[in-house]
């Protein structure tokens, strides 16, 4: 982790203009159920930010409204420079996404999936593309079998050469060591963050799983009922909570505990 | 997923019909499916035609009336199964997700499922047709030119319903499922898909002439019992189906943005 490199941007408008995402003022409404409330937070390009929260934070509601998945009730979304959803097309090309609430088609190899994801994303000497991820991601073995039929760590490292198949400047991941033993998780772990030194991309991942957050994150937004919590490097909301880890000060926050009262 | 788009890259047509053509070939029950039904069909409805053509004048007078019916009613239902089923398959699969996020507009991924239902339409027709020529004598190409006329606005209404029951069913799920196999139903009595529409009383005859298919099929009749194609039948019907299809494409990028603002891209399940 690197934390003295990568520091949070110190407002939500901040830098907007070079920011990856921007979210201003964004806000869900269900019904009558508020999924999230007037958040505002921009990622700075190059850097991986994690999205804790407990069920119901509005983590997978944020993501899927920065993706164009989820029509916000209010507020503004900018992702690589670009209004969503009217300039989608401007960015979509240029991220992908790996989120548990999709799967790749089951009866399709491995392979095919690559291959027809490959041509949305109208990859450049796709053959090789998909020879090089599979040798990264170690998918060769299986990569004529049907999706369907894999493990679910196979599955995850499937989802994670889509999500890489169009080489994205950003992508966004919705828990994606969920379900996964700790040495692939691991494994997984040490993929992306090669992948965002080699590519200089800039991740954005909600996760439940805070070790995975502290070794991967530069900046960690907290959640809680649609609202954030606290933003900063891990170092610094530990520091404030007076906590050795973040799984801990995710109980002070899930279970109520301000900073003050922790301190 | 840029809703409003009108562009068109062939590619990622191309990359969708791949997808949907890997999947017929992954399973040979699927392929065979195809086939299944249409060839019950036109066996039942051309013995049936046969016994008829035996006893009646008229019918023997209008040959092949019958088993043209079921070859062009099979086309327009036909035509919106193999939309919608392709369509199904990324909900089944739960891949709505991945290409909505993807380039791909809404544009694009209904001409897929267009040139899908074509392929499809071709698997299950063809050998019907056929089995028609062998078994009961009835030509369906020998039909000529009027053919292609029947044909595009058969399937341009099959289109225009596959789009719509797709976009009510991004919009709630595969609870709402059902009406993709059932609303071309509706649709058989008042397209007077077996007698002519002066068989309905009057006020349902009127709507019988608002839906492009009714007029396909009195044109068929035309065809095989006057020997006289209804041209103006023809082109009254492609001006409804233009109409149809902009109204289904409108409804679907309605019903896709409400998805958006229910959330229900995520939860592609019941």
């Amino acid at each position: 982790m690197t934390h003295d490199d990568a520091a949070p941007i110190a407002s939500p408008d901040a830098g907007s203009a070079s920011a990856a995402i921007a979210v201003a003022r964004l806000t869900k409404i269900y019904k009558t159920a508020t999924a999230v409330d007037g958040i505002s937070f921009a990622i700075r390009r190059g850097s991986i930010t994690g999205l804790l929260g407990g069920n119901g934070a509005g983590k997978t509601t944020t993501i899927a409204m920065i993706m164009g998945l989820v029509e916000p009730t209010s507020g503004t979304v900018e992702v690589l420079g670009h209004t969503m959803p009217d300039e989608a097309a401007a960015v979509l090309g240029r991220m992908n996404f790996e989120s548990p609430y999709v799967d790749m088609p089951m009866r399709l190899t491995v392979r095919q999936n690559l291959t027809i994801f490959g041509r949305l994303y109208a990859v450049d000497h796709l053959k090789e593309r998909i020879a090089e991820l599979a040798a990264q991601l170690d998918l060769t073995d299986f990569i004529d079998r049907a999706s369907g039929k894999l493990s679910a760590g196979q599955k995850t490292r499937v989802a994670l050469a889509k999500a890489l198949i169009n080489d994205p400047e950003l992508l966004l991941l919705d828990e994606p060591t969920a379900s996964l033993d700790p040495d692939t998780a691991d494994w997984v772990r040490g993929h992306l963050e090669r992948y965002r030194r080699r590519r200089g991309a800039t991740i954005l991942l909600a996760s439940h799983n805070m070790l995975e957050v502290e070794r991967l994150c530069d900046r960690v937004v907290i959640m809680k009922r649609g609202r954030i919590e606290d933003d900063d490097s891990p170092a610094q909301i530990m520091a404030r909570y007076n906590r050795a880890t973040l799984e801990e000060v995710f109980l002070d926050v899930a279970r109520g505990r301000d900073r003050e009262a922790a301190q | 997923m840029n809703d409003l788009s009108l562009r068109i890259a062939p590619h990622r047509i191309g990359a969708m019909v791949l997808r949907y053509w890997y999947l017929l070939l992954s399973s040979w029950p699927r392929l065979l499916e195809l086939m299944y039904w249409p060839t019950l069909q036109i066996i039942t409805w051309g013995f049936l035609q046969t016994y008829i053509a035996s006893n009646a004048g008229f019918f023997a007078r209008a040959g092949g009336t019958l088993i043209g019916a079921v070859i062009l009613w099979d086309i327009l239902f036909r035509g919106q199964l193999g939309f919608s089923i392709s369509f199904l398959e990324e909900m089944w699969a739960r891949n709505i997700g991945n290409l909505m996020m993807s380039p791909l507009t809404p544009l694009e991924f209904l001409l897929s499922l267009m040139a899908m239902s074509l392929v499809r339409l071709a698997i299950g027709i063809i050998p019907m047709t056929l089995i028609a020529v062998w078994f009961f004598d009835f030509n369906f190409y020998s039909l000529g030119l009027p053919l292609v006329a029947f044909f595009c606005n058969l399937i341009f209404t099959s289109w225009a319903v596959g789009i719509f029951v797709s976009g009510l069913v991004l919009r709630n799920g595969l609870g709402a499922e059902s009406i993709v196999w059932t609303l071309m139903f509706a649709l058989m009595p008042l397209a007077c898909v077996y007698y002519p529409v002066q068989v309905l009383p009057h006020w349902l005859q009127l709507i019988a002439w608002s839906l492009p298919p009714t007029y396909v099929f009195e044109g068929m009749r035309a065809l095989l019992t006057d020997h006289v194609f209804r041209i103006d039948l023809m082109l009254t019907a492609l001006g409804l189906n233009a109409a149809l299809l902009l109204a289904s494409f409108a409804a679907f990028i309605a019903l896709l943005r409400s998805a958006r603002r229910a959330g229900s891209l995520l939860s592609s399940g019941e």
